[in-house]
Parts: C-alpha cells; sequence; structure tokens
C-alpha cells in the first residue's frame, strides 16, 4: 500500500497533470486577495500587479527572468546517497523525498545554471522552496559548491539565491555540517578574486542565512522577504513579547545593515547586471557610453501594470551593454577561459 | 546535592539507603560497614550497567546535566596563567562564550568556551550558554587574536543553541554565526573543538568547524534540539525521546558517521559523578591533539581542514 500511494502515484500524478500550470485560471493575491490572471502573472514575475506583493519563485521562472534572453545551462548536480540517517518520524524522510522530487521534477532543492547576464558570464545558483521548504542537506551543500567550483572554473561571478527554511532536520548533523562547507563553496570563489552575490528572497532563515548567505560580497534583498536567524515563533517563545511590525522583513534588515539593498524583483536584474559590470569591469571595454541611473525599488506606480511588465529586455537602452552585443569583444577573462589557471582574477 | 536523572532513580534510592545507613550510629558497626559496602558494590554495578546503554533520550539528559563540568571548570582546571579577555571592540560583552589566552601544560593557547553557569545568578550572567552576535563576534577576534601570534586555539562546546531573540536578530545573529565559521575555517593555526555538554545547531558549529573535533561520552551534538525537532515534524514535543534517537545525536553515532575525531571517555556513571577526573581525560586528550599538528605547516594546516569537511557526507555512510 505504502508503495503505491507513495512511489506508484506521485509518478502517475506527475505524468497525468499539467505541472505548475495552475488548475485554476486566476490566482487570488495572498497578500491584498485581488484576483490575478494567471498570464498576468506571469508576465509580472509571480508578482501581485494590485499590491506589489512578490510570491516564491521557482528557481526555473527565476533563471529565466535573470539569464540573457531567458537562456541558460543548467548542470547535473552530485546525487549523494538520499535519506543517510534512515529518519522516520511520522512519515519516512526517503517518501518525503520522493513527494517534493516528483512534484518539483528536481532531484532537490537547489538548481545551479550558466549563462550570460548582459554579455557577462554568470553561474547561479537558486533554491526551490517548494521542494521540502528549501531545507539544506548533503544535496544542497554539493550545489552550492559545485556552483563555486564553476564560477571559479569559468572566471565567473556566483549569484546564490536562498529560498529556505533552513537546515534540513531530516539529514542530522550531517546537514549542519553543510553550514562550514558552503562557507568553504564561498570561499573558493572569492579566493578567485571573483564577486559572490546573494540574492535574499522570502524566506531565508536558520542555517542557510547563518552560513553561506551572510558572506556576499553584495547582499541584495528582495522586497518584503523574511529573513533571519531564528523562527518568528521562537522568538516570541523566548521572550514573551510580540515582534515589532515588519520584524525579519527586508526592508527591516536594510534598516539595520544586513543588507545592502532592497528591490523590486523586476529591477533585479539590472541591478545584478550594473553591479558585476562595476565589479567585473572596472575599466571601460570600449568606448564610454553615459550611465543612465537605474532606480532602485519599486515602479513608481505598482499599480500600472504596463509598468510591472518593464522586464530587462525591454529596457536595454539603460544599460551601457545591451544583451544583443553579448557577441561584441570582451576582455579577455570574461570568456569561459577555462584553459587559464584558476585563482586568476578576471581583469580586463 | 546531588541531582539524580529520571532513569538514575534506582540508583538515587540504592544511595540514600547508604546514607541512612551511615547515619544510623551506636549498635552493630561491624555490620553496618559490611553491608555498606556490598551496597556500594551494587550501586557501581548499576551505574555502570545503566551507563553503558543509555537510549539517546537519556544521553540528552546527561547531556544537560546540571551537574557536569562546564567550560570555566576545565578553564580553571586545565589553563594555567589563564587571562581572560572580553568584547567585540563592536557592541558589548557577552558572558555567554567566555575566552582568553593562558598555558595547557606549558603552551600558550587561546581558549574559547560556551558556559552555561552553575546556579541561577551565573545562568542569568552566562544567558545560560545562549550567545549573541557579540559573543560570536568576540570568538572571531580571539581567533584572529590566535593565529596572529601563532596561538592554537581551543574551543569548548556547550550551547542549547545561539540565542533568539529581537537584539541579536538585529545585530545580524546569522552573520555573526557565518562569519565566526569563516574565520574558524580560515586561520593558519590548529583548532581544537570539543563538545563538552550540548552541541546546539549553528550555534555550536560557529566555534566548532576545527581541525579535530571531539565529543565526550555522553555529549551530544545535533542540528535541533530534540524538543525543537519533534514539535515540528511530530507537531508534539513530548516526541522528543523519538526525534533524540532519529537525529543521530549521540557522540557514537557522530563517530560512526565520520563528523567527529574520537571521543574522550567519561567516569562511570557521567562526567558528572566525578568532574575532575573528566577534566583531567580531555586535558590530556586536548594535549594529544595539539601534539599532532606540531611542526604542520600552516598552509597545509589550512587546506587539511577544508578537505576534512568537504569530505564529510561522502565518506562513513553506508
Amino acid at each position: 500500500m505504502n508503495w503505491l500511494t507513495n512511489f506508484v502515484r506521485p509518478k502517475i500524478r506527475a505524468l497525468v497533470s499539467r505541472r505548475e500550470v495552475p488548475d485554476n485560471l486566476w490566482m487570488k493575491c495572498p497578500s491584498c486577495e485581488a484576483m490575478i490572471f494567471h498570464r498576468d502573472l506571469e508576465e509580472s514575475l509571480h508578482v501581485c500587479p494590485h499590491c506589489g506583493f512578490h510570491m516564491r519563485l521557482d528557481p526555473m521562472r527565476r533563471m529565466k527572468m535573470l539569464f540573457d534572453d531567458g537562456e541558460f545551462q543548467t548542470i547535473e548536480l552530485p546525487k549523494p546517497a538520499p535519506d543517510p540517517l534512515r529518519f522516520r518520524d511520522q512519515k519516512r524522510y526517503s517518501d518525503r523525498l520522493r513527494e517534493a522530487q516528483a512534484k518539483t521534477q528536481a532531484f532537490d532543492a537547489i538548481r545551479v545554471a550558466h549563462g550570460r547576464m548582459n554579455g557577462m558570464p554568470v553561474v547561479v545558483a537558486a533554491f526551490d522552496f517548494a521542494f521540502m521548504g528549501g531545507s539544506m542537506g548533503v544535496a544542497v551543500g554539493e550545489g552550492i559548491l559545485a556552483a563555486a567550483r564553476l564560477a571559479v572554473l569559468q572566471e565567473a561571478p556566483l549569484v546564490v539565491i536562498p529560498a529556505s527554511g533552513g537546515a534540513r532536520m531530516q539529514e542530522g548533523i550531517l546537514a549542519l555540517m553543510q553550514m562550514p562547507r558552503t562557507v568553504i563553496a564561498v570561499d573558493l570563489v572569492k579566493e578567485a578574486g571573483l564577486p559572490y552575490i546573494v540574492v535574499l528572497t522570502d524566506p531565508t532563515t536558520g542555517g542557510v542565512t547563518a552560513s553561506f548567505a551572510m558572506l556576499g560580497d553584495i547582499h541584495i534583498a528582495e522586497q518584503g522577504a523574511q529573513i533571519g536567524f531564528a523562527g518568528a515563533r521562537v522568538i516570541e517563545d523566548t521572550i514573551r513579547e510580540t515582534l515589532p511590525e515588519g520584524f525579519q522583513r527586508s526592508e527591516y534588515l536594510l534598516e539595520h545593515g544586513m543588507v545592502d539593498m532592497v528591490v523590486h524583483r523586476h529591477e533585479l536584474r539590472l541591478i545584478l547586471i550594473r553591479v558585476l559590470g562595476l565589479l567585473c569591469r572596472p575599466a571601460p571595454a570600449a568606448a564610454v557610453v553615459p550611465l543612465t541611473p537605474v532606480t532602485i525599488g519599486p515602479p513608481a506606480d505598482p499599480t500600472e501594470p504596463q509598468a510591472a511588465v518593464e522586464i530587462p529586455e525591454t529596457s536595454d537602452h539603460d544599460t551601457q551593454q545591451p544583451a544583443e552585443s553579448a557577441n561584441a569583444p570582451q576582455p579577455p577573462g570574461h570568456q569561459p577561459a577555462v584553459e587559464s589557471p584558476a585563482g586568476q582574477p578576471p581583469v580586463a | 546535592m546531588q541531582t539524580f536523572l529520571e532513569f538514575e532513580k534506582p540508583i538515587a534510592e540504592l544511595e540514600g539507603k547508604i546514607e541512612e545507613l551511615r547515619h544510623l550510629t551506636g549498635d552493630a558497626n561491624i555490620n553496618i560497614a559490611d553491608e555498606v559496602g556490598k551496597l556500594q558494590a551494587k550501586v557501581d554495578r548499576l551505574l555502570r550497567l545503566t551507563y553503558a546503554k543509555l537510549t539517546p533520550a537519556q544521553k540528552v539528559q546527561v547531556a544537560r546535566h546540571p551537574g557536569r563540568p562546564h567550560a570555566t571548570d576545565y578553564i580553571d582546571a586545565l589553563i594555567e596563567e589563564f587571562t581572560p579577555l572580553a568584547g567585540d571592540r563592536l557592541f558589548g560583552e557577552d558572558r555567554a562564550i567566555i575566552g582568553g589566552i593562558g598555558r595547557l601544560q606549558g603552551r600558550a593557547v587561546v581558549v574559547i568556551g560556551q558556559e552555561k553557569g552553575n546556579d541561577t545568578e551565573s545562568r542569568v550572567l552566562h544567558n545560560f550558554g545562549m550567545a549573541k552576535p557579540e559573543g560570536y563576534r568576540k570568538a572571531q577576534r580571539l581567533m584572529a587574536l590566535a593565529d596572529r601570534f601563532h596561538l592554537p586555539v581551543i574551543s569548548l562546546v556547550d550551547t542549547t543553541g545561539a540565542y533568539p531573540g529581537i537584539g541579536a536578530e538585529e545585530r545580524g545573529q546569522a552573520e555573526a554565526i557565518a562569519r565566526s565559521i569563516e574565520v574558524c575555517l580560515k586561520i593558519k593555526v590548529p583548532v581544537v573543538a570539543t563538545v563538552i555538554g550540548e552541541g546546539g545547531s549553528g550555534g555550536a558549529i560557529a566555534i566548532a568547524a576545527a581541525d579535530r573535533v571531539m565529543m565526550l561520552e555522553h555529549a551530544i551534538y545535533s542540528v535541533i534540539s530534540p524538543e525543537g525537532c519533534a514539535s515540528i515534524l511530530w507537531r508534539n514535543a513530548a516526541n522528543a525521546p523519538d526525534a533524540a534517537a532519529a537525529l543521530r545525536l549521540t557522540a557514537q553515532d557522530l563517530k560512526d558517521l565520520q563528523i567527529i575525531d574520537r571521543i574522550v571517555t567519561e567516569p562511570i556513571g557521567g562526567a558528572h559523578r566525578n568532574p575532575a577526573e573528566t577534566i583531567a581525560a580531555l586535558g590530556v586528550a586536548i594535549e594529544a591533539a595539539l601534539r599532532e599538528f606540531d611542526g604542520v605547516e600552516p598552509g597545509t594546516l589550512r587546506s587539511r581542514r577544508r578537505e576534512k569537511f568537504l569530505e564529510m557526507g561522502h565518506k562513513g555512510l553506508s
């Protein structure tokens, strides 16, 4: 019975059901409760067109929105032996894993891809909150390490986008050990002289925040995301008082000096391009083009859908080097120069 | 006044009887001495049997036993010329993490330890061993100091976890822990960490990303407390014993998983029955660990430490 319900049924379901497509054509915004047509939701990158609420975004959509022309290559990640502790609570961990795999069509809670952003090679590692709350076990740790090694190999910056409840307790101490392991991954990238950028999304908590997610050269938080170490309920239980308004939200962290900026999802790609360009291309590669500032923060009028769908492809004029110039001459350090020695800083 | 744990009840009863007999003065002195000797032998046998097969849930209780020696006790007994150092130079002094410089058998060292306190007053002073960002930043500062003066670092882990509070979050608890792990892994001097009681999650690993990680025989080390795990996965904190078993948090489990390098044996009946012996045993173990690193190139030391953590999860899993 177990095998039927836990293994066969999810597989059949995965085959039969059109996954990730809402059964309902309309979705209710969890914040303002307005009804959103599914196509509008897709176009607005899962930001409510009415109130600007940022919903959680799966890693594939995220990659698509960040890379030039939505093109990228995901890499095969190491597949460590599942369920190392043979953990069982009311349910077997191996069953939970299988369900999550069937639901997300992924091996674990992380995806790693490489591609170009405004022509620059970039490695992105993005978490999938839908996979057991984006929790970090051995496979996720391996994913971060693989991403870091790829970045070093390609002499490309590393962008990590956590969305995670923290360490995966079903992997016990091995999950805890992913904290030092991912810290080592970060240091591999930094020692190679490459930028390491963290994009904090809703939610980033626990052992994930307390390891690689707080060690970025630059911390960018999506607006309204919950970011912190201890869970709000745990804190309330400990101190026995109610938490201040907006506690552990992106804006609160900005106020307390923990992140560099809070951005609207629609601005994320442009900000990343600008930051990476400044860090990786200190000297102009070609003729200097006058700088047009990119505005940080939400669009002036979030209720205006036109502004909301203004995604990077349509606003190339805002940056010095449009995506179309991907084939234009680049500084040599920015080609995926596998043959050049690792550790060489990517300067022009 | 000795504290007895729930499962130590039969032992407590026997020891109570011995006490009673000893207070019986007067008639038949010879017989009493005889009887006491017999009872004492019985107690010893019972202790040995009980402690030889503690369940994970019982280990959790032993690891948290109030009579267990704490970081201060180890430092007082083992470290000569101990000179406590205070403050993170940024915000404050957090007494949940004590630290300083001193000598272990003549060798100058930096010591960092989490202190839970022994009575109400000292527990409050040390915030029950739950450090705030200041504590982890002080640890970073001391590790950097060790690195600068080529002193090995001895770290004593004993915490339920990092403190969950508003101020701690505002001052970047997560960043402080992350950075502390980074410093542990980066310094070029030997780091020897021992879990002497409770190794509680991120609050523990912050000062335990070490070249040698040891655990006392009845200490525990876990990603989450059994109570926390039970209340999330079983939706009932009463399932903590089940969680304790599932989490594989005992020293023996962690040795099997090759997460720790060595188990330091405790006296029969646990460290709380004979603190002096426990402390001495750990002193010998730490000194032995440090001796292994004598003459190792600083760069080699660091890259081996990294390798050790990178290999975890590949080795030791069947």
